[in-house]
């Protein structure tokens, strides 16, 4: 009965058991990189919308505060995403016949919503709140980053869990006074971390402190 | 697992009388059935022999497992899809997106309404809550309450207008319905078939009704109603009336077969009342309940003493007490045994202590002669104007409805109906046999039903109207005590309902008019000037200020409690009473597709998903049954083969069967569930059929019951005393090992901030099930199913533990609810291999669902039992009108995933969110005011039994209940340190009963 393997065998069968460890490892890396990776994370991607609407226009350019059309954001969990109906407050005296806008006019026509394409999306099983976030005075920046400079929405974080923790245990690199919180500009003296007993720590305001913030790590925090 | 046909339960109990142990659950545990200790031994019962071998061994099963963990990897590897956001195109006024808004409204029942505030996330109902305003409700609710919004999103609710089936035009329907009337003058022929309604705008459309067709004929008929009420109040006072209960004002309630805390339209409103007057926060001396019953209720339940009779016995035990209480012309029945004797005196002489502070309650369904004498009786009492006050009822009618139906049956068969309008009534299957009502049904030239569903009575119509939920309709009603409410709607429509303002309304009307401006036409005088203010406060506050009926002092009749003729014992004593009541959970059958309520352990059974033949134990050894034994139930000439379920408890003599099973039209949920026991019902309407025979079958057929899940192997879980005791030593309640936990190898952990708690008062717990059905909605808790709830995988996240104690003939039954305790040293955090499951510095023991693997270690390491495991995808998530039903602020857990009482963790964390929120300017800690965050399950009881709050504030009430020397944790003595702890039941017995 002939041989059913060549000598060579036993060098490969070897290497590839004792290969098998970084084998692993390599694709567990691998693993690793692509759940870190933009294309996964949506960090940095462009997403299309129905409408080009772009922040860097309306946010940049003429300055309209977020709170016009994310109008709950202080008082639910949900920012809002505008009805059509704000749209056309403006666009039915600006822009009223630009082509780029019909997707708008139709929706206002039709009664059917704009399906936006959501940039922010959270698992199921999260349960985020804006409200106690902007009353506490993290600043719209510091999870949606300089929306005056995007045209058209991207992520800039990723959302991950350990993200959201790390603010969650320090948050004051994050805090702001109350008059800068939908402020795109950056705040320039980010607060020190150091907890002190004063109001006024190395020199600056302590908002931790002031606003007796305990932002919580408990699970049920987010999840429930 | 099956339980073997010899098993020697009731054998063994009749034989040596042994030592009983102090509490018992089942039957099987008490005589020491080694199936129950096979049972206990394992951890899991069942779960190891689950897995069917024949769909694929276990070298396929690796093999699949291993394709299926490659594909959800390579799955992993995509990111989530991208979803969108569809806004409103024209925002409405008063909305924000994410916060729901509450709207007051009522549920209408013909035994009066329950007012309720329903919860409204971005335009659908998820929820309703008791309206704290209303009379019947005092912020609490029922089960069926509760319950009444998945019926709402029911997938099985009529849709559309429907012509032999066909789906029809509502134009289509009118013009039949015209065509007949045209061919009706004066309505010759036309008859109207409705149940017995509270709203003062449909009565208002009946008048005009008849005014405008004076040959019509209007038919009230309700299965369970009270026709027996009204004859014995127009017997016994002159006129109809309606008794309107003080139980606040009662030192000493006698309750004939009546389960007032449960049952009924001012149920809620009474159990509050009553319980106000037990407990550690009430004051002054508690008051004393004696039950007489026939099958045990939660009121027998919650009774210091109960006394079990047959139906027949209940009118000799009245008349013998009206004669003792000195009612006039009435002769004592003959003496029985002393037991009875003695429990006559003693409940005749506390009554007489407590003149004008006691009342006695008869069942509304009991013969009109002990009703009447129950009125002598309050009468003689001096109650009548201090605990007991007359109204004209809600819901008045001057036929009965036996009458009534029989009426329209004959006028059927004569071939005298022209027109039939069904509005709301299904009587092809609830009403009695021998009506052959199904049959004359056909004889009508034109029959429309009109319901929420395509039921029995639809099928032998040829039209069908849908009709609306209460939660999308304009309407009005009043509750037990008169009081009259709005029906506003949360929704518009979700199918073509019309209200049955608008099907009366096409009838009557020249311009068919909607429902919301025929409602305020209703109130238009009633309000006056005032009408837009007024009728704004009214849909504000889910109540009519002012609507009250005046009370009536009716004069009792000098006949009222003589020329009464004894009624007949059974004297066969081989044949039993056969009682037919309406089910706890499902009610007359209405709810019978409301899977929440079939999966509802009925209160003092257990049974879920179906109904039995309940009897006691004597007469089941007698027999040779055991529970599970099917037997054949022979009575009137119908009969029917059904499982037996014992009742500790139920009287000799007789047995029980609820009705609301055996539906053949419910839709997937109720169709084939149980066996019809309308079958049985005495022509003339009556509850107790006579004559039944029972003999076994030999099969078996295992039910449903969840009273032998969870057993507690004889640990000491339960502490009840005597309040005579406790005054005397207020430390004697509870044994000493309570108060001596061994000590923990886990650390110590300050609890700075708030520390949540949960007080559970054992005296106010009735069992009446509403917590169990408001964390199920609540908490998006599943359904499982019979086959699975035999399996012990029920999902509720808070059940009622049912424990018994003394003989199993006559044992005392005590409820109590069992939910995470939220040990602040909870075993099962520590074997969670991937911690999923930890500790909150508020205390809570959290379950994070995205984290869990499925061990299962945490279960097995739970002394309380009340972890629940998803074994199979339980969550309907395909059925599109079921999403609708979701409460959104609770995650939908899915297969695989272990889940458990939160403490309501959604409810905690708004309303830290919000006391933050108000709190952030002035820097200060956030606070959030005792009572004004509450637990789904505290929201709901009637009884304020469940008490949740706060325990580093000295001035909440939990911290005042934990306080208290009743107050103990079950199984503390392990060092568990739960955060839920429960109050010894204290029980108030007569000294002359001791």
């Amino acid at each position: 009965m002939p041989q059913i393997f060549h000598p060579s065998m036993n060098t490969i069968s070897r290497a590839s058991i004792f290969g098998a460890v970084f084998i692993l490892a390599g694709v567990g890396w691998l693993l690793w990189l692509l759940y870190r990776s933009s294309y996964y994370t949506q960090v940095g991607v462009v997403r299309p919308q129905p409408v080009e609407f772009s922040h860097e226009h309306h946010v940049g350019g003429l300055g309209i505060d977020c709170r016009y059309c994310h109008t709950s954001v202080e008082s639910s969990s949900f920012a809002g995403i505008p009805p059509t109906q704000i749209c056309m407050q403006c666009h039915s005296q600006i822009w009223a016949d630009s082509p780029k806008l019909e997707a708008v006019r139709a929706s206002f026509r039709t009664g059917q919503s704009i399906p936006w394409t959501r940039v922010h999306d959270l698992p199921d099983y999260v349960y985020f709140d804006h409200s106690i976030h902007i009353s506490k005075g993290v600043g719209c920046i510091a999870c949606h980053g300089r929306v005056d400079n995007m045209p058209l929405m991207w992520r800039v974080e990723t959302l991950h869990m350990q993200w959201c923790v790390d603010c969650h245990r320090d948050p004051a690199p994050h805090l702001r006074p109350r008059d800068m919180v939908f402020s795109m500009s950056d705040w320039p003296e980010p607060t020190p971390t150091v907890a002190s007993s004063a109001k006024i720590a190395n020199g600056k305001l302590d908002l931790v402190k002031i606003r007796n913030i305990a932002s919580g790590t408990n699970c049920s925090v987010c999840h429930r | 697992m099956s339980c073997p046909n010899k098993s020697p339960t009731l054998v063994q109990l009749a034989g040596a009388p042994r030592e009983l142990p102090q509490f018992w659950r089942s039957l099987e545990e008490l005589a020491g059935d080694p199936d129950f200790a096979a049972r206990l031994a394992q951890e899991f019962p069942r779960h190891a022999s689950v897995w069917d071998e024949s769909v694929a061994d276990r070298r396929r099963f690796l093999q699949l497992m291993g394709a299926s963990l490659a594909l959800a990897g390579a799955q992993g590897c995509s990111s989530p899809p991208p979803e969108a956001i569809m806004p409103y195109v024209r925002q409405p006024e008063g909305m924000t997106p994410g916060v729901p808004l509450h709207f007051a409204t009522a549920m209408p029942r013909s035994d009066g309404a329950i007012g309720v505030v329903a919860t409204s996330h971005m335009g659908r109902p998820t929820k309703v809550e008791g309206n704290s305003l209303h009379p019947a409700s005092l912020g609490a609710t029922d089960a069926m309450a509760q319950a009444s919004v998945l019926t709402l999103y029911d997938p099985d609710r009529s849709q559309t207008v429907a012509r032999l089936g066909v789906i029809a035009t509502w134009g289509d329907l009118l013009g039949a319905i015209r065509g007949a009337l045209a061919s009706a003058p004066k309505g010759t022929g036309v008859h109207i078939l409705s149940p017995p309604s509270t709203s003062p705008t449909l009565a208002r459309q009946r008048a005009a009704l008849i005014a405008k067709y004076p040959q019509a004929k209007w038919h009230s008929y309700e299965p369970a109603g009270r026709d027996a009420a009204r004859s014995a109040a127009i017997a016994a006072l002159g006129e109809d009336v309606q008794p309107v209960y003080r139980f606040e004002a009662a030192d000493v309630v006698l309750a004939i077969d009546a389960d007032f805390l449960c049952a009924g339209g001012g149920a809620v409103r009474y159990a509050h009342d009553f319980m106000s007057r037990r407990g550690v926060e009430s004051e002054g001396a508690p008051n004393r309940l004696y039950a007489i019953e026939s099958a045990y209720t939660p009121t027998g339940a919650a009774a210091d003493h109960r006394l079990r009779l047959r139906p027949s016995g209940m009118e000799a035990f009245a008349r013998s007490l009206a004669s003792r209480i000195g009612v006039p012309g009435v002769d004592e029945a003959t003496p029985t045994d002393g037991a009875y004797a003695k429990w006559l005196s003693a409940v005749a002489s506390d009554l007489q202590a407590h003149r004008g502070r006691s009342i006695v309650v008869p069942g509304s369904h009991l013969p009109a002669s002990v009703q009447s004498l129950v009125h002598a009786i309050n009468d003689a009492l001096g109650n009548v104007g201090q605990t007991v006050t007359f109204i004209a009822p809600p819901a008045g009618e001057t036929v009965d409805g036996a009458s009534a139906l029989r009426e329209l049956t004959d006028a059927l068969n004569a071939d005298a109906v022209n027109l039939l309008l069904i509005l709301d009534a299904n009587p092809v299957y609830d009403a009695p046999v021998a009506l052959q009502f199904g049959t004359a049904l056909r004889q009508a030239r034109l029959a429309v039903h009109y319901g929420l569903y395509q039921d029995e009575t639809a099928e032998l119509c040829p039209w069908h109207i849908p009709a609306t939920h209460y939660l999308e309709s304009w309407s009005d009603a009043r509750a037990y005590d008169g009081t009259a409410a709005i029906v506003q709607p949360l929704i518009a429509p979700l199918y073509e309902g019309k209200t049955v303002h608008e099907v009366l309304s096409a009838l009557i009307d020249p311009a068919p008019m909607s429902s919301y401006d025929l409602v305020r036409a209703t109130w238009q005088e009633a309000f006056g000037d005032d009408f837009d203010m007024r009728w704004h406060a009214a849909l504000r506050d889910g109540v009519i200020a002012d609507s009250q009926p005046a009370t009536i002092t009716p004069t009792l009749q000098p006949s009222a409690a003589s020329g009464l003729a004894p009624s007949e014992a059974d004297a066969n004593s081989d044949t039993f009473e056969l009682i037919l009541a309406p089910d706890p959970s499902i009610g007359d059958g209405r709810c019978a597709n409301n899977g929440w309520l079939q999966e509802l352990p009925k209160p003092l059974t257990k049974l879920t998903w179906e109904n039995a033949v309940l009897m006691a134990p004597a007469d089941a050894q007698r027999l040779g049954i055991e529970t599970d034994d099917v037997v054949r139930l022979e009575c009137n000439g119908q009969s029917v083969t059904a499982p037996a379920c014992i009742m500790p408890g139920h009287a000799e003599g007789c047995v029980t069967c609820y009705l609301g099973y055996g539906r053949t039209r419910a839709g997937r949920i109720g169709t084939g569930l149980g066996f019809n026991a309308y079958m049985f019902r005495p022509a003339n309407g009556g509850y107790v059929a006579r004559g039944a025979k029972i003999a076994k079958t030999g099969k078996r057929s295992e039910l449903a019951r969840t009273q032998k899940h969870h057993e507690f192997e004889g640990r000491n879980i339960i502490h009840q005393a005597t309040v005579a005791q406790f005054a005397a030593d207020p430390q004697s309640v509870l044994p000493a090992a309570a108060h001596h936990p061994l000590p923990s190898l886990l650390p110590d952990v300050p609890y700075d901030g708030f520390a949540w708690g949960m007080a559970i008062d054992l005296s106010k717990c009735m069992g009446c099930n509403a917590c169990v059905i408001a964390c199920q909605a609540e908490n998006n808790i599943p359904i499982v199913g019979k086959e699975q709830v035999v399996l012990s995988r029920e999902m509720h996240w808070l059940r009622l533990d049912l424990y018994y104690a003394g003989r199993p003939e006559d044992p005392e039954a005590i409820h109590q609810p069992m939910l995470c305790q939220h040990c602040e040293k909870a075993p099962c955090e520590v074997v969670c291999p991937v911690a999923a499951t930890t500790h909150s510095d508020e205390g809570l023991n959290e379950m994070t669902y995205n984290r869990c693997i499925g061990t299962r270690y945490c279960s097995n390491n739970c002394p309380y039992k009340v972890r629940r495991f998803n074994f199979l995808q339980y969550t309907d998530e395909e059925t599109p009108v079921l999403k609708l039903l979701r409460n959104p602020e609770v995650t939908v857990r899915s297969r695989g995933v272990m889940e458990k009482c939160t403490y309501c963790v959604q409810r905690i964390n708004h309303a830290r969110i919000d006391a933050k929120k108000s709190a952030v300017e002035s820097g200060a800690p956030p606070v959030i005011a005792d009572g004004s965050l509450e637990t789904a399950c505290q929201q709901a009881c009637p009884s304020e039994a469940i008490v949740f709050g706060d325990v580093n504030d000295p001035k909440s009430r939990v911290a005042k209940l934990k306080a208290d020397p009743r107050n103990y944790g079950v199984l503390s003595e392990l060092g568990t340190q739960p955060r839920t702890s429960y109050l010894v039941r204290l029980r108030n017995p007569n000294p002359a009963l001791g």
